[in-house]
């Protein structure tokens, strides 16, 4: 059995610091801002909503800057390859999100934006709830909450095993903090110090049955992830530049311990009258508001100068 | 280890509950050492995807085994069988070939939505071996996994295997790693008996195997209940009574050819026996086939109560709950 007790020594496998001088993700040199991506994603999200006429809308609105900045600028993957050995893993632990999922990989060319019309209908490859199986770029089957970060664990030992420099994103949720299955993983990852995985955390306040820090108390949440022996940073998951700052921490901090970036954001964000709509895990949409929805999206982000 | 039940068993002491890890061996028996561990070991000399993870039992398992010959393939995730299963997935996704180990009772009850999701629903090649199946300690309910195979049966694209002694573990061990797929496996551990190496066997997941013929009786029987049936029918053989066993190591998927051409030869009277309660296991599962199918001999169980059992020593309880010897033989004989 091996002894790890100091978590300061430096892992025998290729470190954060060491990756640091290696092209940073595969859309990193790419022209089209971070803020049109975030656009688009949002964009693509709303147009698979009004096919369905429901969805987690809410969410990856709210999560859409996020994406846009892990897939854009952190992440290496090849948009036509997506079992490609050397590509960083980003697994998707919150099934539901996988609306704004399909999203980024759309508009990251994995998927087609022909297949927006298919979102979860009978035969599609986009199903509301993300599987593996069903859809090209998605690692893993998510829904049953609390499995994410363990399987993260998991990659991230495969990983070193073979002397990997990848990456093992996790996306997971405030309200799935409340899993216990989290907590092992948070243990796990820490005493194996897994420098190559990166947990991100939405958080939202907000779950199936109401705000998340009135069902189980969850802060303060950096200070607990910091006492679990992770490298913890916490930011506005709306601010494209703090993000980046952050995931570049997260890639290159010499640290041999898991990260975490704490990820505040809000439901909706982007389009104004949903965002004060009374607070849902599932937001009600009307039929003639997913295209107001989009002018409203599309005026603003316009408006802002862009294309 | 099986000290207490030996010495007791011809004296009037009362009988302990002996260690967690309670032999199953008779007096007397022939045994092997971990041969799980062993069997591992050796295959994993080459087979370097392979990894041993657990939570806290290697010892128990058997795996401790592989931890001293491969420390740097062995993974100990702590007393967090959730974790176990969700870290063996990652590392299987990204090509190694992880051995897991921990009781049955832990991996059934208590990680069953990781296995499911995270291994299973995936299709990845993660092989469970679980100690302390069915009725193996005197530990009482916390300890003892009676309805393992009924929570895994219903489990889409997993094997489960239920091995009956020290060889066909041995056998199982580079088939189950050659197997693509999740598999389940029920580990006898610690010093396991010899049994089939006296018989004209060759395991193969998926295949049932006749170990004796008879004329009166067939007797389907899985992991311990095998090795006890077997002495079963030796003893009923004197009393002119023929019994077939058809050993079924694989529970999923069942040999069905097998058991339906057993089953319906010679109208005997047909005794499912199995280490498991009587719900949801071997005997159900042939129950339902045989109806399926339109085949209704006679037909009996040999199984675990639908009871959380007692605590005490394991030959007290087995004979108190129908797996000893003796009380095969019995049963069997009143119903013919």
């Amino acid at each position: 059995m091996r002894e790890i007790i100091n978590h300061q020594e430096g892992s025998t496998t290729p470190t954060a610091r060491q990756r640091s001088d290696t092209p940073r993700g595969t859309f990193a040199g790419s022209n089209v801002p971070l803020v049109e991506r975030a656009y688009r994603i949002r964009r693509h999200a709303l147009r698979m909503g009004e096919v369905q006429g429901q969805g987690y809308i809410a969410q990856a609105l709210g999560i859409a800057d996020v994406l846009a900045v892990a897939y854009f600028h952190a992440l290496r993957f090849r948009p036509d390859d997506v079992h490609w050995e050397g590509r960083d893993r980003f697994l998707l632990s919150i099934g539901h999100y996988a609306i704004a999922l399909y999203a980024a990989l759309i508009e990251a060319g994995v998927l087609p934006e022909s297949e927006i019309e298919t979102y979860g209908a009978d035969g599609s490859r986009l199903p509301m709830s993300g599987m593996a199986a069903y859809t090209p770029g998605m690692e893993i089957s998510g829904g049953s909450l609390g499995h994410g970060l363990g399987i993260g664990v998991g990659m991230a030992l495969g990983l070193k095993r073979k002397h990997s420099d990848c990456l093992v994103y996790t996306l997971f949720s405030d309200g799935e903090l409340n899993e216990g299955s989290i907590w092992e993983a948070v243990m796990g990852a820490a005493h194996w110090r897994l420098d190559n995985l990166i947990g991100l955390v939405d958080v939202n306040d907000q779950q199936a049955d109401g705000p998340s820090s009135a069902i189980s108390s969850r802060e303060p949440l950096a200070d607990r992830f910091r006492a679990f022996g992770w490298h913890v940073q916490r930011v506005d998951g709306n601010d494209i530049g703090a993000l980046v700052a952050a995931f570049d921490m997260a890639r290159t901090v010499a640290e041999a311990q898991p990260r975490i970036i704490i990820c505040d954001t809000k439901l909706a964000k982007g389009v104004p009258f949903l965002e004060t709509r009374e607070r849902n895990h599932f937001l009600r949409v009307e039929p003639d508001e997913w295209q107001r929805a989009i002018g409203v999206l599309d005026l603003a982000f316009h408006a802002e100068g862009g294309r | 280890m099986s000290g207490s039940g030996s010495e007791a068993s011809h004296g009037t002491r009362r009988l302990t509950t002996s260690a967690m890890i309670a032999s199953i061996a008779a007096p007397g028996q022939r045994t092997a050492p971990a041969p799980f561990g062993r069997a591992l070991v050796e295959l994993a000399r080459s087979r370097p995807e392979i990894v041993g993870l657990t939570a806290d039992l290697a010892k128990y398992t058997d795996l401790h085994v592989f931890a001293q010959a491969f420390p740097d393939r062995f993974y100990q995730m702590g007393m967090s069988e959730q974790l176990l299963m969700m870290a063996a997935a990652g590392l299987a996704r990204e090509g190694a070939l992880p051995f897991v180990t921990t009781y049955a009772v832990f991996a059934s009850r208590r990680a069953y939505d990781f296995i499911s999701m995270a291994i299973a629903e995936e299709g990845l090649n993660v092989k469970i071996v679980c100690a302390l199946p069915g009725l193996t300690s005197g530990y009482g309910p916390s300890h003892q996994a009676t309805e393992d195979i009924a929570i895994l049966r219903g489990m889409p694209q997993l094997t489960i295997i239920d091995p009956c002694d020290a060889h066909e573990i041995a056998a199982a061990v580079p088939a189950v790693a050659a197997h693509p797929g999740p598999v389940y496996m029920r580990l006898l551990r610690g010093n396991v008996p010899h049994v089939l190496d006296g018989y004209d066997y060759r395991f193969e997941i998926g295949k049932a195997t006749s170990l004796r013929n008879g004329k009166d009786v067939l007797v389907i029987a899985t992991g311990l209940a095998t090795m006890r049936a077997l002495e079963a029918a030796e003893a009923l053989d004197a009393d002119g009574i023929g019994v077939e066993v058809l050993h079924i190591a694989t529970i999923k998927p069942l040999d069905e050819a097998a058991i339906l051409a057993a089953a319906a030869k010679d109208r005997r009277l047909v005794v499912v026996a199995e280490n498991h309660t009587v719900i949801g296991g071997l005997g159900e599962a042939v129950a339902g086939l045989l109806l399926r199918e339109g085949i209704t001999p006679r037909f009996r169980q040999i199984a675990l109560p639908d009871a959380f059992l007692d605590a005490g020593a394991l030959p007290t309880l087995h004979e108190r709950y129908g797996l000893s010897v003796s009380s095969m033989a019995q049963r069997i004989k009143k119903w013919l």
